[in-house]
């Protein structure tokens, strides 16, 4: 990809780097919001270039890893439903429920499909009328928009044989829920490049003013990582606590208006519960009574027992920076990938995962 | 020898329980077909088995193919069945000479599929000059299987400078990779149900016998190690031998060959290109003192115009592959858990 090429070029990184190393004088705490950023700058072994002053922590921007286990739970109760249809992102198959996951329910006869898209969910509905489709409708603000576009389609089609299970998630809730933790170290935040470019940047200047913090708008590149700590800690260093927009090729100030309508459209902005930090109020999305038939809880009726989370998995305090992966005692040794205490480390953004995978030789050796 | 036949006439447009069923059926479509298209001296025999002299050390090595969809763009399951099994000789360091065939046919396959599947082994068979010797023919019912199956098993003589083994792989070794990465696994991905984008990429399958034959006969055992990344990609084949020698394995990731169609594929699905599957490439792990000599006879070969050196054999970081970024940084390359899913966002 030619146009992503300028965003990886060694020569801009070096600069950057440099010019970050030049500047910080104090100690910085900066969290990136959303998973692809984390791995992003675990990939790339950006985290052992950056001076020895700055600490990044992994914010909760992995919608698969706040995801709650009752959630995951009631995705594989549908599924294992006769006639039904269960589609989701592959992301979620491996995320461990209160006694499986997905994958597991898929391979004991659960019609289980992974899908790119939840319009293909849609065709598929139409092509089965004899079976009920139900898409497994989970992300943040970036994929609500299809999601809801789904719901229209369907309602369009007058399709009876189709609904979405929401877990959808907000970032400007979830930054103001750690923000508001005593324990919480963080100086300034990296928001997430592709939310802004759905929901613009509006929703981030009260943040911003109220806790007089830094929030810099990031892509996810290296160069785009980079430039935006650098962004973040000038504004560190200088006192400041502005929101700025370092992914300007993508997020402008009003965001994606057509998209916003949809989901407006479509949702309406409901409490959440969010695995390992509890419930956050007015923190995600839940279909409007309008499309009430197109939601899933509704027309099958969930209403399974509450589930607590695994009490071994630290993710809380990992999404809300408080801890790093390698600290947990279980990293690696009792939660890996193949047998995973909590959805941080099965997630392809989880940080759990992002120091698993990739973690340099420094970092690893903590593990 | 013929490479091409035109289809052979059958009463039937699919393949039918009645054709595994051991009778006339079966009896026809393996004289008109099977035998008719991969004919040879000791095929013809039509025992049960095939027995033929060998002398020397042997390699021995089977794989089964289930890949969905069975016709992807650059090739089928037919051919892939042969070059699969005929590398994997080659990468021990044999010359592939025989191979055995099976079948499991799920009910209802089109027989032109079916003809073009073996025209395809016919080709590839006379590519890589190894004879099909013996072979199975199943079908299952409709539901049991997917569409396809192959078994191949076959049997090689390994080469007389030859000594492939990872307990050979000193530190200061080099890994070079003979082409591409990735082409194959995102050529089926393209094809895929649900997934179909629009691409140019086609796989890569291809025999490399000849290839591996001809670096053998140059550089023998400077060869220390030779293996086709097929299913898991590069990154499994660098973490199965690092921890089998318990020794690092550093690569850069600037030097990695990839097509920029595919990398930007990947980018879109959320899949890392080391963990993708590769057909038509292998890696080498050779003495230092030979790897520039190796590389330039192997970009003078068809199947190594983009082979290159991408790392070394190390003494730090034992039992791990650690990357070095296109910016600098480094990253371990771990064991991927399962298959890679694609993302959410």
């Amino acid at each position: 990809m030619k146009h992503l090429s300028e965003y990886r070029d060694p020569g801009l990184v070096q600069q950057y780097l440099y010019e970050l190393h030049r500047i910080t004088q104090g100690s910085w705490t900066l969290m990136e919001i959303c998973g692809g950023q984390t791995h992003s700058l675990v990939k790339n072994g950006i985290l052992d270039m950056l001076p020895p002053g700055i600490t990044m922590v992994h914010g909760p921007g992995c919608p698969v890893c706040v995801t709650p286990v009752s959630v995951i739970d009631e995705a594989i109760y549908l599924a294992q439903q006769p006639g039904v249809i269960l589609c989701s992102f592959g992301d979620m198959l491996r995320v461990p429920g209160s006694s499986t996951n997905l994958l597991e329910a898929k391979a004991k006869g659960a019609d289980v499909r992974i899908l790119y898209s939840p319009l293909e969910a849609v065709q598929l509905a139409v092509a089965n009328p004899s079976k009920e489709v139900v898409f497994f409708a989970v992300g943040f603000e970036t994929t609500a928009p299809a999601n809801a576009l789904s719901v229209i389609q369907a309602h369009k089609l007058n399709l009876s044989n189709y609904s979405i299970l929401t877990s959808h998630v907000l970032v400007p809730p979830a930054m103001e829920a750690i923000l508001q933790d005593q324990e919480n170290t963080i100086d300034a935040f990296l928001a997430a490049g592709h939310v802004c470019a759905i929901m613009g940047m509006e929703e981030y200047y009260p943040i911003a003013e109220k806790y007089k913090i830094p929030i810099v708008i990031t892509g996810f590149e290296p160069v785009d990582l980079l430039q935006g700590i650098l962004m973040a800690v000038q504004q560190l260093e200088n006192g400041e606590y502005q929101v700025q927009n370092q992914y300007a090729r993508a997020v402008n100030r009003q965001g994606n208006i057509l998209a916003k309508e949809t989901i407006h459209e479509v949702f309406e902005i409901s409490d959440r519960t969010w695995r390992g930090i509890g419930n956050i109020p007015c923190s995600g999305y839940e279909v409007t009574e309008m499309y009430r038939k197109y939601n899933s809880r509704l027309k099958f009726d969930l209403n399974l027992p509450y589930v607590a989370e695994n009490k071994e998995c630290i993710s809380g305090a990992i999404m809300k920076g408080l801890k790093k992966p390698f600290q947990c005692p279980n990293f690696g040794n009792k939660c890996k990938p193949e047998n995973p205490l909590g959805a941080p480390m099965v997630s392809s953004e989880g940080a759990c995962a992002a120091y698993y995978h990739y973690a340099s030789t420094q970092v690893s050796q903590y593990s | 020898m013929k490479t091409s036949c035109p289809l052979p006439k059958f009463d039937f447009d699919v393949i039918t329980l009645g054709h595994g069923g051991g009778g006339l059926l079966t009896h026809r479509l393996l004289q008109n077909g099977v035998f008719d298209i991969l004919g040879n001296d000791l095929l013809d025999q039509q025992h049960d088995g095939a027995s033929f002299p060998l002398s020397g050390n042997v390699a021995f090595s089977t794989d089964s193919y289930v890949i969905s969809p069975f016709i992807f763009p650059g090739g089928n399951i037919g051919e892939l069945a042969v070059n699969g099994t005929v590398n994997d000789l080659a990468m021990c360091g044999a010359i592939p000479k025989y191979l055995s065939l099976s079948f499991i046919i799920e009910e209802g396959l089109s027989m032109s599929d079916f003809f073009q599947v073996l025209l395809s082994i016919k080709q590839a068979a006379h590519k890589a000059e190894v004879k099909i010797v013996t072979g199975d023919t199943k079908v299952v019912e409709q539901g049991k299987g997917d569409k396809l199956f192959i078994n191949t098993s076959g049997i090689g003589i390994i080469h007389p400078g030859a000594s492939i083994h990872h307990k050979r792989i000193k530190p200061g070794d080099q890994i070079i990779v003979s082409g591409c990465i990735a082409t194959h696994g995102i050529a089926i991905m393209s094809v895929r149900k649900g997934l179909e984008f629009e691409t140019t990429i086609v796989s890569d399958t291809v025999n490399l016998n000849h290839t591996i034959t001809g670096l053998l006969d140059r550089f023998g055992n400077d060869i220390k190690f030779l293996r086709d990344p097929t299913r898991g990609g590069i990154a499994s084949v660098l973490n199965e031998v690092a921890e089998l020698t318990r020794l690092g394995f550093s690569i850069d990731q600037n030097n990695l060959p990839i097509m920029e169609q595919v990398e930007g594929a990947c980018e879109m699905l959320g899949l890392d290109p080391l963990y993708v599957a590769n057909e038509g490439i292998f890696i080498a792990i050779v003495n230092r003192n030979v790897a520039t000599d190796f590389l330039a006879q192997l970009n003078a070969d068809s199947n190594g115009t983009e082979a290159a050196i991408i790392g070394e054999v190390t003494l730090d970081h034992p039992g791990k592959v650690v990357m070095k970024s296109r910016i600098g940084g480094k990253r371990v390359v771990n064991f991927l858990t399962g298959d890679q899913l694609p993302r959410i966002c």
